[in-house]
């Protein structure tokens, strides 16, 4: 689904990290975890192509990153759902509307009832009429959440999307994606919470690589 | 809702660039208006003058006062009996001083000035041998020269024809500093939204979609403002005094009848100008956000 083969990336003052291989499956439940700086937003960059890696391989949906066109990447963001810690909304539209925008904008149907119940499913559905920026840190993360599967993507990408919560809230927005890997979606959170991850854990079968003195490694069994 | 109306949703209509194109579109569709008006004017005047002239003739007979009366009828024999002359007429001396009035003032003692006799004639279509016209009135009547007006009106003609050069050249230049403008605008209305182009491209937007967005904003205003520039334009035409009936040589200038359409397609050629200057525009910003 996503495949990494000897990746290698550096912004021009030496590499972040290099020759990074690793393989995110179907159906799988991954953490990357690493200090700040360590390049857990460059790699999940990586994942929905809005990097090119300085060297290596970096497969999206069996398509090579390097040889896509912008139109092909644009198809493939369509099965790639990512949440950013500080998600971006077209702020004058309603929630409705910005969660709906992967359709929309792509030409696709748009069925009322169905966002009705994703942003029900989220705990948004009172809020549909509602402008992003008169709604709260966890609102947004909710409502980014359901912009970013609304398309019924092969793959979730979250970039910190607690950062910004308190734990309750975390824990809820957890299990959203918890529920979302059970049927069936791919899910690779990159977090430095470590109790969030062991809530995770907890829940489903997670396994948690962590990015650190420029390699990528699997963490040990004491998370 | 379907990709058209959410595509007329995505930009917002806010922003110093939406001004800027339309009141560029505004000022440049009124100065076109002008630029058109000039070129069919001159149009006009090169297609009047050369028709005018064409075919018409003068003969001037410059000759002592005992022998003038015996060489104009000498001269009106000839004309008559020429092939290719449908009409001579001898000018009146009322007719001789009302165009002269017009350069000497009416005071002055024409029935002193030793005037000649002109002879004007109207030529059919194939027009007389006019190199045959001259040796003939050259030896029945010396003091007659046969002027076809070729001297003066080919000057005229070239005149009228350069102005009007010079006016599609000021339409070129205006439609192109009109599409550099709405470029530029174009450019300072995508880089102020980078967030809308941000999220667009994460959610799967295509590059045609997310330029078409900001392309029918900026070419709808270039449409509107253009409207209100030639709209204008076109009452500052009709405010203008016609002083063709009083001064015959400004007759013509400006619209009149079916040439008043043609401002009518300034508004959709800025619109498509606008279209197509941003659409470039957009699609080269584009290729630098991943």
């Amino acid at each position: 689904m996503i495949v990494f083969e000897d990746v290698s990336h550096d912004y021009g003052g030496g590499p972040l990290f290099r020759d990074v291989s690793v393989r995110l499956e179907p159906g799988s439940f991954h953490f990357l975890t690493g200090p700040s700086g360590a390049g857990k937003s460059t790699f999940l960059k990586l994942c929905y192509g809005e990097l090119v890696p300085s060297d290596g391989k970096v497969t999206l949906l069996n398509r090579d990153l390097r040889k896509m066109s912008r139109d092909e990447l644009a198809e493939t963001r369509e099965r790639i759902g990512v949440v950013h810690q500080d998600c971006q909304f077209l702020d004058h539209l309603s929630v409705e509307l910005n969660v709906a925008l992967p359709l929309s904008t792509t030409g696709r149907a748009v069925s009322q009832s169905d966002i009705g119940d994703l942003l029900g499913w989220v705990g948004l559905g009172e809020r549909a009429e509602a402008l992003p920026p008169t709604l709260s840190g966890g609102e947004r993360q909710r409502a980014a959440l359901a912009r970013a599967i609304i398309s019924a993507p092969n793959v979730l990408l979250a970039d910190e999307p607690t950062g910004n919560l308190d734990w309750e809230m975390s824990q809820r927005l957890m299990m959203l994606m918890i529920e979302l890997n059970r049927m069936g979606t791919a899910v690779l959170i990159a977090t430095h919470d470590l109790n969030l991850i062991r809530f995770a854990k907890a829940q489903v079968q997670a396994r948690v690589m962590r990015i650190s003195g420029r390699k990528l490694q699997l963490a040990g069994s004491e998370l | 809702m379907s990709t058209a109306q959410i595509s007329n949703l995505v930009v917002p209509g806010k922003g110093q660039s939406v001004w800027l194109v339309t009141l560029s579109a505004a000022a440049m569709a009124f100065l076109a208006v002008f630029a058109l008006a000039l070129s069919v004017t001159a149009s006009k005047l090169a297609h009047t003058w050369s028709a005018s002239l064409a075919q018409t003739a003068t003969v001037r007979i410059a000759a002592p006062p005992q022998e003038i009366e015996a060489q104009t009828e000498l001269v009106l024999e000839v004309l008559r009996t020429t092939p290719g002359i449908s009409a001579a007429r001898l000018m009146p001396v009322e007719d001789q001083a009302a165009l002269l009035e017009a350069w000497l003032g009416p005071d002055l003692p024409l029935d002193a000035l030793p005037l000649p006799r002109l002879v004007e004639l109207t030529e059919t279509a194939t027009g007389p041998d006019r190199q045959g016209l001259r040796l003939r009135l050259a030896a029945e009547a010396p003091g007659a020269v046969y002027d076809d007006h070729t001297r003066w009106r080919r000057p005229l003609v070239q005149a009228a024809s350069r102005l009007q050069g010079v006016a599609l050249v000021s339409l070129g230049l205006i439609g192109a500093v009109t599409a550099a403008i709405i470029a530029l605008a174009s450019s300072a209305a995508l880089s102020s939204n980078g967030q809308v182009i941000r999220v667009l491209r994460l959610v799967g937007a295509r590059d045609r979609f997310i330029a078409r967005a900001f392309v029918r904003r900026i070419s709808t205003r270039a449409f509107f403002g253009a409207l209100a520039g030639t709209a204008l334009a076109m009452l500052v035409m009709l405010a203008v005094p016609n002083v063709g009936q009083t001064v015959p040589v400004f007759e013509g200038i400006g619209f009149d009848g079916v040439n008043w359409l043609w401002p009518l397609a300034v508004p959709p050629l800025a619109m498509a100008l606008a279209w197509a200057s941003s659409m470039a525009t957009a699609f080269r910003v584009l290729r630098g956000v991943t």
